[in-house]
């Protein structure tokens, strides 16, 4: 097996079996589609700047909110880590590929005709999806637009997608590790990319299960959620949650793995409770499947279940404070330099446990009942995804681009690319705990004139941070068009195989597996 | 490497044993509509009543004690029946069996079949309120203009929490008339 190159034209990337190309196309999709849901977020913020309807009819602003969670959560933020996934685990545990690249190219090509089928209905007759990301029935079965069915359908296939992709994952790290590196001694991305992959594997056949209710309620007369026909509406509910609440742990696990990697590495000592981050890790994934009906405790729930899905749900901050106490006492007396990567990573420690306590303020019971759909909930989401997920992709993808395209990054953009996003950040979402504990409820286009002032400042704050992303773009194409030459290591005695290819990493790399010491 | 990779479980098992799981996730999606009812109904949670007529035995009545039952009718969406109980409230003594009566019209020119769900509040009294006979139990068809007065028989259990003084029976009508019909036409051929 002679060592050869990609093809050529577009057939390469329609056909590759390359982890790395398909690494990259997954990036690249991700990123398209985190602009289109930035577009719909802008038009939610343009709407939102001043009190009253100016911009659009209400029926188009509920679909942007719809659209908006709908494309972060599976078009953005999903395939962004199996996209870091299909880059870093062949090369993190030595393998030459993924253990089975055919498919690998079937999970992603899928994915585009998922978002064309779901971008769509925004075209069409009583436009699209607006009965927000979480769909509740009713809303979304006997009052939804007829295009309900195109996003039943993009669900399906977003959900094969990321089936498909996590069979591939675990498939890879159970077998294709190099000789001698046992599961302790993988890196902890490859371990939380594991454990997220099962978590996949459980839940989206659920949400597959959920949607197709649907499907059968819409057309086929059933009546799962239609209390006419002796269903149940909140039976939706329960389903839903039980998919969605692993669903969060599944964007925010792999962003764990990324600052694992990355706060040693710029600290410059070795990672602090190696196997507590694993444990922990497992323990989060394990409570995120009994601790759902803490998304419904307004529903008419028996006081019995508040007080176990109340106490469950705090029990995830133990776990959880391990990990950043274990990220914290890693940086501690560390020789530290404030790279770009480093910068995002310690914002997503910082902030993210900011979104965490107000999780733990949310998991109260009998305060949920002020908080409940309100802006202090989009608050608390907002700070756990946008610094947890999408600050840990930025940071990887400046940790990782001088590996894979070859060529350092310039250091005063990354940068200011940190600090418009930082600033941009904090100027939306930290205004929106205040006006949510005055009670403005979310998913609305008008609201009460009181909240005026700090809506004007996140809608400000959004547009600094929608275009600075625009700036990680032309920073991104700038690396990749030229730059500095990165050395093999980059960075400064970074722990992992990936390091121990050539910058930019070949085609193909450990065709022969490298010994573990 | 090949004899590296061997020493694993081989990847078509693994691949098999996962797409098991996914397969046993997705029936179990659908496992949850019938485990959710079995919990409901095994808990009393959500207020859900008896679907069938309970067979009293002979209990004493309670007289000792005064439990005061409230009802309300509720149409639901677009229904356009006329819809209420025909008292509002009564004071039963647990064990003892009280009859009442719902009155419906449909004020259509058609044929409408109609259908009451039931709910109790509060609910964990679900378990201890004992229908006896319902017009929940069975669908109800009025042709137009015409009305009805649909009975209810109840008891409430003697083992009714002690601090629920107080039950609140919601029935919502629901418009079957495109879905119940198929039914309707085999409980009549029976």
């Amino acid at each position: 097996m002679g060592d050869h190159g990609p093809a050529k034209g577009f057939g390469r990337w329609l056909f590759t079996t390359n982890h790395k190309d398909i690494g990259s196309m997954y990036l690249w999709f991700s990123f398209a589609m985190f602009l289109m849901g930035g577009v719909f977020a802008l038009v939610i913020r343009a709407e939102l700047f001043q009190p009253g309807l100016q911009l659009v009819e209400p029926e188009f602003f509920n679909q942007m909110t719809t659209m908006h969670g709908l494309v972060m959560v599976f078009g953005a933020v999903m395939p962004a880590f199996v996209g870091l996934a299909n880059w870093l685990i062949p090369m993190m545990v030595g393998a030459p590929d993924m253990a089975l690249p055919r498919m690998n190219n079937w999970s992603f090509w899928i994915l585009p005709f998922a978002f064309t089928l779901l971008a769509s209905t925004l075209f069409m007759e009583g436009g699209g999806p607006n009965f927000g990301w979480t769909f509740y029935a009713p809303l979304s079965t006997t009052y939804a637009p007829p295009s309900v069915t195109y996003f039943i359908f993009a669900v399906h296939i977003m959900g094969a997608s990321s089936i498909m992709g996590s069979i591939n994952i675990i498939a890879t790290i159970l077998n294709m590790r190099a000789p001698g590196m046992t599961l302790m001694k993988m890196p902890l991305f490859v371990w939380t990319w594991l454990i997220t992959a099962y978590l996949l594997i459980a839940v989206m056949p659920v949400l597959a299960g959920c949607v197709t209710m649907m499907l059968m309620d819409i057309h086929f007369g059933t009546s799962f959620f239609s209390a006419a026909g002796g269903g149940d509406p909140v039976l939706f509910q329960h389903v839903f949650w039980f998919f969605g609440h692993p669903e969060v742990y599944i964007m925010i696990l792999p962003a764990f793995g990324i600052a694992s990697a990355i706060i040693p590495t710029f600290a410059r000592k070795p990672l602090f409770g190696y196997a507590s981050m694993v444990y922990a890790t497992a323990s989060i994934a394990f409570l995120s499947f009994i601790v759902w009906a803490h998304h419904m405790f307004t529903v008419g729930m028996p006081i019995a279940g508040e007080l176990f899905f109340m106490y469950a749900t705090m029990l995830i901050a133990v776990p959880t404070g391990v990990k950043v106490f274990n990220w914290v006492t890693t940086m501690f007396r560390g020789s530290m330099t404030f790279e770009t990567p480093m910068l995002f990573a310690i914002a997503f420690v910082i902030l993210f446990t900011i979104g965490g306590f107000s999780g733990l303020m949310l998991s109260i019971a009998p305060a949920d009942f002020q908080y409940h759909d309100t802006y202090f909930v989009v608050a608390h989401f907002h700070y756990v995804l946008v610094p947890g997920a999408i600050f840990s992709i930025f940071a990887a993808v400046y940790y990782w681009l001088p590996k894979w395209c070859g060529n350092m990054y310039d250091e005063r953009l990354g940068k200011a690319h940190f600090w418009l996003s930082f600033v941009g950040l904090n100027v939306t979402f930290f205004p929106m705990h205040f006006v949510g504990l005055a009670g403005m409820p979310r998913r609305i286009p008008d609201y009460a004139l009181q909240f005026a002032d700090f809506n004007q400042i996140a809608s400000m704050g959004a547009f600094l941070f929608g275009f600075s992303q625009v700036f990680f773009l032309f920073i991104v194409i700038k690396t990749i068009r030229g730059g500095q030459k990165a050395t093999d290591e980059v960075w400064d005695n970074p722990e992992g195989l990936e390091w121990t290819v050539a910058s930019p990493a070949p085609y193909h790399t450990f065709t022969t597996p490298p010994a573990i010491k | 490497m090949t004899e590296q990779l061997n020493k694993n479980l081989p990847v078509r098992k693994i691949v098999a044993r996962l797409v098991v799981v996914v397969v046993a996730m997705f029936g179990f999606g659908f496992a949850l509509v019938p485990l959710y009812d079995l919990f409901c109904d095994v808990t009393g949670l959500n207020g859900k009543t008896n679907t069938e007529a309970f067979v009293p035995v002979a209990e004493l009545i309670d007289t000792s004690r005064e439990v005061t039952v409230q009802f309300i009718a509720t149409n639901n969406e677009s229904m356009p029946w006329e819809f209420r109980p025909e008292v509002f409230n009564i004071k039963v003594h647990p064990g003892q069996e009280v009859e009442t009566t719902f009155y419906a019209r449909n004020p259509t020119s058609g044929e409408m079949i109609a259908q009451a769900i039931p709910s109790v509040s509060p609910g964990r009294a679900a378990t201890y309120f004992h229908k006896t006979e319902c017009f929940c139990f069975n669908q109800q068809l009025l042709s137009g203009g015409t009305d009805v007065d649909m009975p209810l028989r109840f008891i409430v259990d003697r083992d009714l929490p002690d601090d629920v003084n107080t039950i609140t029976l919601s029935y919502t009508l629901f418009d079957v008339t495109e879905t119940g019909a198929i039914q309707v036409d085999s409980l009549t051929a029976l």
